[in-house]
């Protein structure tokens, strides 16, 4: 079954005199359960593609779906409702909101989506356990670390159980050693959860974890690998 | 609901986040408030003592006179009423106080003044409560009757008819046929009003002894009502004006003495208009609270939206901000202007500018009067114009493009 599937994809920014092409009539499918990893080097288009599959940012042409919904077509709204459904984010940095616990923060998207409280309660701690971050479920952001908030934002991302979890650059502001932890626990995620990840990143640590690795240039594909996960 | 209760919790949090900008704002909401409200309590309380002198100073809160009488106020436009009938008709009819005058111009003269003023004929025990005279604060005593024979003048008006209890005056008016009445009565007491015009203005003598006087049988000029409220005059009016018939009229307080009407409106309208000037200086501070609080989360904004709130929660959260940051603010300030009113509840001496509160027909002691609906008024007045104020704000966060917003540097 298809998670996402871009089709003809077209993005242009303009930069001082300069027009920018992002993407270029770019087209991916990915499966359900996937492992991809987005490669390139900056500029290379990965973020915007991920933004196009998120819904945070519309393509200029083309078709962006995510399972049988078209994204691209969405209102604001919509696009809100499909985020807090159906996509769990995880970004390089400023992941969390800084005026809520590291709990919290995990029951963020639960509470919007109305879930019970119980039910919140006993979901994030598990997630939090899982993520390897018991104990420290009322510490909000500034009290932990870098490599601590990217967990409470990966907790956040798949307690509700996505369809779909997009990662950018999630290992950029870590140590190779919290780096690899975290892509260790996406790996599981993925294996016990059967969730999409797409993880956008230039560190090439990152791509050995993967079971797919879409290498990108200028807004293009231009190489589309599968792989097996160290 | 559920989303009221995630956006009260972050609106919450974001307030106390920046905690010194958030005290400093609620200090100026709360001076604010407290402004509104203890000076719209001394004003009221200013407005409410020249209305109830003005009303004390005879109108009462209803009036019945001769349809001409308030046009020309003399002997020739009695009421067609007698003493016995208006008994018959308003007699424990329940009103908190009745009577019915003789009120005539006259002139008082003394062995070397006269003076022109007017003659009050009244029965003392249905005058409480309908006149502004202080029966412990009169030289010598006040009328024990309707019969009693002395005559009780203001202290001021002794002074300058150079006279004193005991001394004898000759009051002079006419009669219905225009002939000359009069007749002299002894002094048996000096009052004193917080109105110096009051003390200049008018005399008292026992009603029956006026109708003597003026040969007028059982005949008076005027019936004064007095209800619960003057503010709400409607049901003493209603009841009166059901028990008479067109060959009278029946004047509410504010008809009569159109000036203390008029001020009471003029003080309703000062009330909102010094709420408005107070926030519009609040105004300035809350929107450059909420722009900069805007502004310093932008990229956690983007974040939310990333996560899947929608705009609309987004425009409710700094909404809510404010919202908060009003209340807080206001009940602080309610709280403040309500201690501050406490100390000075039993008046607050200002003889030091008397002479002008006096010009104005206020007295020297100021009871501030803390309504309800003052405190509500300014309340509601602030939270609505906070709601609008922070709209801009709101909007302008509630239209971020999420990945604008959460690369905002």
């Amino acid at each position: 079954m298809t998670a996402v599937r871009c089709v003809d994809l077209c993005k242009t920014y303009r930069q001082g005199d300069e027009d920018i092409k992002a993407l270029d009539h770019l087209s991916i499918e990915i499966d359900s359960g996937d492992f991809v990893c987005l490669m390139s080097p900056s500029g290379g288009g990965k973020t915007t593609l991920l933004n196009a599959i998120g819904g945070l940012d519309l393509p200029d042409s083309g078709e962006v779906w995510v399972g049988d919904q078209r994204v691209d077509r969405m209102s604001k709204g919509e696009l809100a409702d499909l985020r807090l459904a159906n996509i769990g984010f995880v970004f390089q940095a400023y992941n969390l909101i800084p005026v809520l616990t590291a709990q919290e923060n995990v029951e963020f998207v639960m509470q919007v989506q109305g879930v019970p409280s119980a039910e919140r309660r006993s979901k994030s701690l598990a997630i939090l356990e899982e993520v390897g971050l018991e104990g420290l479920e009322s510490r909000r952001p500034a009290e932990m670390s870098g490599g601590q908030q990217q967990r409470v934002a990966v907790a956040r991302a798949i307690v509700s159980r996505p369809e779909l979890v997009l990662a950018d650059e999630p290992t950029a502001n870590l140590d190779s050693r919290t780096s690899a932890e975290l892509m260790e626990l996406f790996v599981a995620l993925n294996e016990h959860h059967n969730t999409t990840f797409v993880i956008a990143t230039h560190d090439q640590s990152v791509m050995k974890y993967t079971r797919r690795l879409v290498r990108m240039r200028d807004g293009r594909i231009v190489e589309d690998i599968a792989q097996h996960a160290a | 609901m559920r989303m009221l209760s995630v956006l009260s919790r972050l609106a919450w949090r974001y307030l106390w986040r920046n905690h010194r900008r958030t005290i400093v704002m609620l200090g100026a909401i709360s001076i604010g408030a407290w402004a509104m409200i203890f000076m719209t309590a001394l004003t009221r309380g200013m407005v409410d003592q020249m209305i109830l002198d003005g009303i004390s100073a005879l109108p009462g809160h209803v009036q019945v006179h001769h349809p001409d009488y308030l046009d020309d106020p003399s002997i020739n436009n009695l009421l067609p009423l007698d003493d016995e009938e208006l008994e018959r008709r308003f007699a424990g009819a329940g009103f908190v106080a009745w009577s019915s005058r003789v009120k005539v111009p006259a002139v008082i003269t003394s062995e070397r003044e006269s003076r022109g003023v007017t003659l009050l004929g009244i029965d003392p025990a249905a005058e409480r409560g309908l006149t502004f005279i202080d029966e412990e604060n009169i030289d010598g005593r006040f009328l024990e009757g309707p019969d009693d024979k002395g005559i009780v003048i203001g202290a001021k008006l002794a002074r300058t008819l150079e006279t004193e209890v005991g001394k004898r005056v000759v009051l002079m008016s006419q009669d219905p046929d225009n002939d000359i009445a009069d007749r002299g009565f002894r002094i048996i007491g000096l009052f004193h009003a917080s109105m110096p015009d009051h003390e200049d203005g008018y005399v008292f003598v026992g009603k029956r002894v006026a109708q003597n006087m003026l040969r007028i049988g059982g005949a008076t000029t005027e019936v004064v009502f007095l209800g619960d409220d003057y503010r709400n005059v409607e049901p003493t009016y209603e009841q009166v004006l059901a028990a008479v018939d067109g060959s009278v009229s029946v004047k509410r307080w504010n008809e009569v003495a159109t000036y203390l009407g008029s001020m009471l409106e003029v003080m309703d309208g000062f009330v909102v208009i010094w709420v408005i000037v107070i926030f519009l200086a609040l105004s300035f501070g809350l929107v450059n609270t909420l722009v900069m609080a805007v502004f310093e989360r932008v990229r956690e904004i983007g974040l939310m939206m990333a996560l899947g709130m929608k705009p609309s929660a987004i425009l409710g959260q700094i909404i809510l901000e404010s919202m908060l940051l009003l209340i807080v603010g206001l009940a602080i300030g309610d709280l403040l202007a309500w201690a501050s009113i406490q100390p000075i509840k039993d008046g607050l001496d200002i003889s030091i500018v008397a002479e002008g509160m006096e010009m104005m027909g206020a007295s020297s002691i100021l009871y501030p009067k803390l309504l309800l609906q003052d405190v509500v008024l300014a309340n509601v007045v602030v939270l609505i114009l906070g709601f609008l104020a922070s709209l801009s704000p709101a909007w302008r966060a509630s239209r971020y493009e999420p990945v604008e917003a959460i690369t905002k540097v």
